[in-house]
């Protein structure tokens, strides 16, 4: 047997693919007829993909869930638009459940774990700005608010921590990974910042839950769809205290569920 | 219903199945799924003919890929409440092909999965993946031999933190 017959490792899961040139596929059956190593393996990879088939294979004929209905995921092309359209009218009745969450509830899958890593990018941006922290001041609070409820599309209504030695700073709107975002800062009189990072999520409701970033941590939590990101310096009692106020009175202003 | 949304449909049991056997997770490969129709649905005016099939594969495959790299850099969570049904099944403990799977890197999967689940030839994989052809193939010559030798015992069985 010469240089030519060689056989090598490619050429025998080609073999196994169907996918050898027709001049080399007779002398690759001579090749594995002399040697029963490579025949063995042979044997076992296409043993690999007859089982690979049965696990898998049934898939292929299940009727796929709903879920996957083509027409209803093309009308998310227009989600972003038709939540905001429905809020604004919902914001104007006082009745913010119905379509804002009908339209995000198929918004799969979650996003909250880059939401809340962009929160924590955002509180580590601004935070240390001094002369442009927020776009629109606390003074404002009547106009920031309503500002940025339109734009996340779902009434928003920053807590109120003065309890906790926060005055609203002010806030500003910010691109999410599912669309804009409110951006609220608070300060404590000694120049510490907090802030409330809130927009759509396509994740259920959550508990408080922590994460870190760097020398910052942050609590988050999802209420109605939409998630909240408290995020401050890494020192936990204040942090927890701050997020657990701002919980409990967002969790109060829920209307009830139903 | 167009031409190009009946393609696309006629292909969603093939990238179920696809995305099972990649991700291992039927809930995940269904998120993935779902989040390539309305990928592509969104992008028809990128698509300029050709095997729709390959088209949505190699969406899919970035999606996965962007998921994972996200999972990578995820900031450290607390999870309360979060449901893990792969964990265990009926065939945790046993050295199944399932498991087998685990231990292949994700271009290794991908790759093995596209040929011998998919039928996908090796031209289309490479288009998929983004390579050249021999690096596919090296791909396929691994994974085979990594499953060979994890079925054969000669594996350690690892215990994959999810």
């Amino acid at each position: 047997m010469n240089d030519r017959d060689h056989v090598s490792e490619e050429e025998l899961n080609a073999y196994v693919d169907n996918e050898l040139p027709v001049d080399r596929r007779s002398i690759l059956e001579a090749w594995l007829a002399t040697h029963p190593d490579d025949a063995a393996r042979v044997a076992a990879w296409r043993k690999q993909a007859d089982l690979l088939c049965q696990r898998y294979g049934h898939l292929e004929y299940e009727t796929p869930p709903q879920r996957f209905d083509l027409d209803r995921l093309a009308r998310r092309r227009y989600s972003g638009l038709a939540a905001i359209a429905a809020t604004v009218t919902a914001f104007l009745i006082g009745a913010a459940a119905g379509w804002t969450v009908h339209g995000l509830e198929i918004q799969k899958p979650s996003n909250l774990a880059q939401f809340t890593s962009d929160a924590l990018v955002a509180y580590r941006l601004y935070t240390v700005e001094v002369r442009h922290p927020v776009e629109v001041p606390g003074e404002e609070r009547p106009h920031l608010v309503q500002w940025l409820s339109k734009r996340v599309g779902s009434p928003l209504n920053p807590p109120e921590l003065d309890k906790q030695g926060l005055k609203l700073v002010g806030g500003r709107l910010l691109p999410g990974p599912t669309g804009p975002s409110a951006f609220f800062m608070y300060e404590t009189p000694s120049g510490e910042r907090f802030t409330l990072y809130c927009g759509h999520v396509n994740d259920g409701e959550t508990a408080l839950r922590y994460t870190t970033g760097g020398q910052n941590a942050a609590y988050y939590w999802v209420d109605r769809n939409l998630a909240y990101v408290l995020s401050g310096p890494m020192e936990t009692g204040k942090l927890k205290e701050i997020a657990q106020a701002a919980y409990d009175q967002i969790d109060r202003r829920s209307p009830p569920r139903g | 219903m167009s031409e190009f949304r009946e393609r696309i449909e006629a292909a969603i049991p093939a990238l179920r199945r696809y995305a099972r056997a990649l991700t291992r997770d039927a809930e995940t490969a269904d998120d993935i799924v779902q989040d390539t129709l309305v990928r592509a649905l969104r992008s028809e005016h990128l698509f300029h003919g050709g095997d729709m099939r390959a088209w949505l594969y190699t969406i899919l495959t970035n999606l996965n890929r962007n998921r994972l790299r996200t999972l990578a850099r995820r900031p450290v969570v607390t999870p309360i409440k979060d449901t893990d049904a792969t964990a265990s099944g009926p065939d945790s403990g046993g050295r199944d092909i399932v498991r087998a799977l685990e231990i292949l890197t994700e271009e290794q999967r991908s790759a093995l999965l596209l040929v011998v689940l998919e039928s996908l030839t090796y031209r289309e994989v490479s288009e998929v993946q983004g390579v050249p052809i021999g690096t596919v193939m090296s791909r396929l010559a691994r994974a085979r031999n990594e499953i060979k030798a994890y079925l054969d015992g000669e594996r350690p069985a690892l215990r994959r933190v999810k």
